[in-house]
């Protein structure tokens, strides 16, 4: 029953913070940037539902904003990945020789440095920049789904009902669509959530450290930078980013057991 | 044995290459003329002028094609020649020795702590598979995974520092310092660790050799040791290795955090002001770091395992 349960949890979690997002962008759609200064601090009231902060700023809008970001990047970093690194990982086991090596070469250098580092490596190259945080994540990312994809092809590859179908005469994109893919989609949508998941944490560490997007920005991560120097007046608004943050991870971690569970079987 | 130590080797080479390409780039793409940007730092900036500047100009070779650049700068990283920091003007390689120092302490504990705290609980749990106590422990595991380890130490922080006043809540100095960021560490990767332990022992436990190590006589404790242990250590082992991201990373987050003064703290700065030099040692040091560790756990698996050692050559076998 309840590994059954979490997944769903998930779902309910991550829709849960959409629909945040929803009531924000309908009945509220403030600036996320704009200060009023004689407001700093409200306590939450219909009027600001979440409070504000340290600039009188609308914290749902900030909020909201802070999670389409978030969501925003784990979605194309992710998107990016799977499509880069599944189509590597079966070009490198399908043709194998200098392909593959070439290929693993490029692999080795991306993993000989710690993922986090190369981001910050990355971001320092254009600071503050949307663009370059993307190229760096998903560049961290795909490695994943390269190792994954190749070795599955490497051993499929010689499956007897590939076999058959090349004996058969049948095309790659078939043989790819009909014996591939099923077998490694399980594996796949479950590295999808964690790589959301990474991706999120990504981009809140190198916010939290003061080298990602920059302020005025809304990011969960710089969010809770800028937040902690008015912890002891008002810890209630540290707490969301904080919270947030949780969510978010915890959601697509919860997805990511489910699927492994369902489909994996 | 020797090919494990030559792919850590190469594995190193591919660092600093790769720190030192991206970290030449990022030198191009700083804005200004360079060569009045060194003279400033030499002469000082009231003291610079169009020869001064060419003067930098000529004897850096800045005028030699960017290839040539590129190569004199690999080699200039080759024999650990890391330049002066472009902000403080003193030697990185002075300023980043302690700071490795500093990093290291915190490491070693975190790692130490977070062992201290995933052994006993994994290895329980492990025996009482899917019992109350498992599924508790596989509850706070998940919860704590889904907390980044900046999110842990925070918390500690509020709790610890800002509440109770038990602990300072950030800087450098005797122990109480290193407590609260080395068990942030230590809670993070545990998180993880432990459940690994955990399987381990659940698959040994029910495992036909236990089986007959208990039916020929030995007693639980017994058996325990001299079976399931070291068949546990192993995979936790390499599992250590495989955190070695997780610690690097949490390194960076974790003393920036705390203000903690080693190499993670110094990336994230140098990085906030340009200082490329900077960046460039400190990120190879983490990454030399990650491969140092790697390299232990990797003669540490061999060292207990004897699947790994080259076997007595027997006659007729081959």
């Amino acid at each position: 029953m309840m590994p059954r349960l979490l997944p769903l949890l998930g779902l309910v979690l991550l829709a849960a913070l959409l629909s945040l997002v929803a009531i924000d962008l309908l009945y509220f759609g403030r600036d996320p940037a704009l200060q009023q200064l004689q407001q700093v601090f409200l306590h939450p009231s219909p009027d600001h539902p979440l409070g504000t902060d340290q600039f009188g700023r609308c914290n749902l809008a900030r909020l909201s904003a802070a999670i389409q970001n978030s969501l925003l990047m784990s979605l194309l970093c992710v998107a990016t990945a799977a499509l880069l690194g599944t189509g590597a990982g079966l070009a490198a086991a399908w043709y194998q020789g200098w392909v593959d090596r070439c290929l693993s070469f490029i692999i080795n250098v991306l993993m000989a440095l710690p993922g986090l580092v190369l981001v910050l490596l990355f971001a320092a190259l254009i600071p503050g920049s949307f663009v370059m945080l993307y190229l760096a994540i998903s560049a961290v990312l795909w490695v994943e789904y390269f190792r994954l994809v190749r070795s599955a092809t490497l051993s499929l590859r010689h499956a007897p009902e590939v076999e058959a179908s090349m004996l058969y005469g049948f095309g790659k994109g078939y043989i790819l669509r009909r014996h591939l893919l099923p077998k490694l989609l399980p594996d796949l949508l479950s590295l999808a959530c964690f790589g959301a998941a990474s991706a999120i944490l990504a981009l809140a560490s190198i916010g939290f450290v003061y080298v990602g997007l920059k302020p005025p920005e809304a990011e969960l991560g710089l969010m809770m930078v800028e937040l902690l120097p008015y912890y002891s007046d008002a810890p209630w608004v540290l707490a969301q980013p904080l919270l947030t943050v949780f969510v978010l991870i915890l959601s697509f971690n919860l997805i990511a057991s489910g699927v492994r569970h369902d489909i994996g079987r | 044995m020797i090919a494990l130590l030559k792919r850590r080797l190469l594995q190193a080479m591919l660092v600093a290459w790769s720190v030192g390409t991206l970290t030449f780039v990022l030198m191009h793409l700083l804005p200004g003329d360079f060569a009045y940007r060194i003279a400033a730092g030499r002469y000082g900036y009231d003291q610079v002028n169009k020869l001064a500047a060419d003067a930098v100009h000529v004897e850096l070779g800045l005028a030699d094609p960017a290839w040539l650049q590129y190569l004199s700068w690999l080699w200039d990283l080759l024999r650990f020649d890391l330049g002066n920091s472009l902000i403080s003007g003193a030697p990185v390689l002075q300023e980043i020795q302690h700071q490795l120092g500093h990093s290291l302490q915190l490491a070693l504990f975190a790692t130490v702590f977070s062992l201290l705290i995933a052994v006993p609980i994994g290895v329980y749990c492990g025996k009482r598979a899917k019992g109350p106590a498992d599924q508790l422990c596989l509850m706070i595991s998940t919860l704590l995974r889904a907390q980044p380890v900046f999110v842990i130490g925070l918390v500690l922080v509020l709790i610890f520092a800002l509440q109770l006043g038990w602990f300072p809540v950030a800087g450098f100095g005797g122990s109480q310092y290193l407590i609260l960021p080395a068990i942030s560490l230590a809670l993070t990767m545990a998180a993880l660790s432990n459940r690994i332990i955990r399987n381990n022992t659940a698959s040994v436990m029910g495992s036909p050799y236990m089986q007959f190590a208990r039916l020929k006589g030995l007693n639980a404790e017994q058996a325990f040791a001299r079976h399931a242990a070291p068949n546990i250590a192993l995979p936790v082992i390499a599992f250590v290795g495989v955190q070695a991201i997780a610690l690097i990373e949490g390194i960076v987050m974790i003393e920036s955090l705390f203000s903690w003064p080693g190499i993670g703290h110094a990336l994230a700065h140098a990085i906030f002001g340009r200082d490329v030099p900077m960046i460039q040692a400190s990120a190879l040091l983490m990454g030399l770091l990650f491969v140092l560790i790697n390299t232990v756990v990797d003669l540490l698996g061999y060292w207990l395992d004897p699947r790994q050692q080259p076997q007595p050559k027997k006659r007729g076998a081959q």
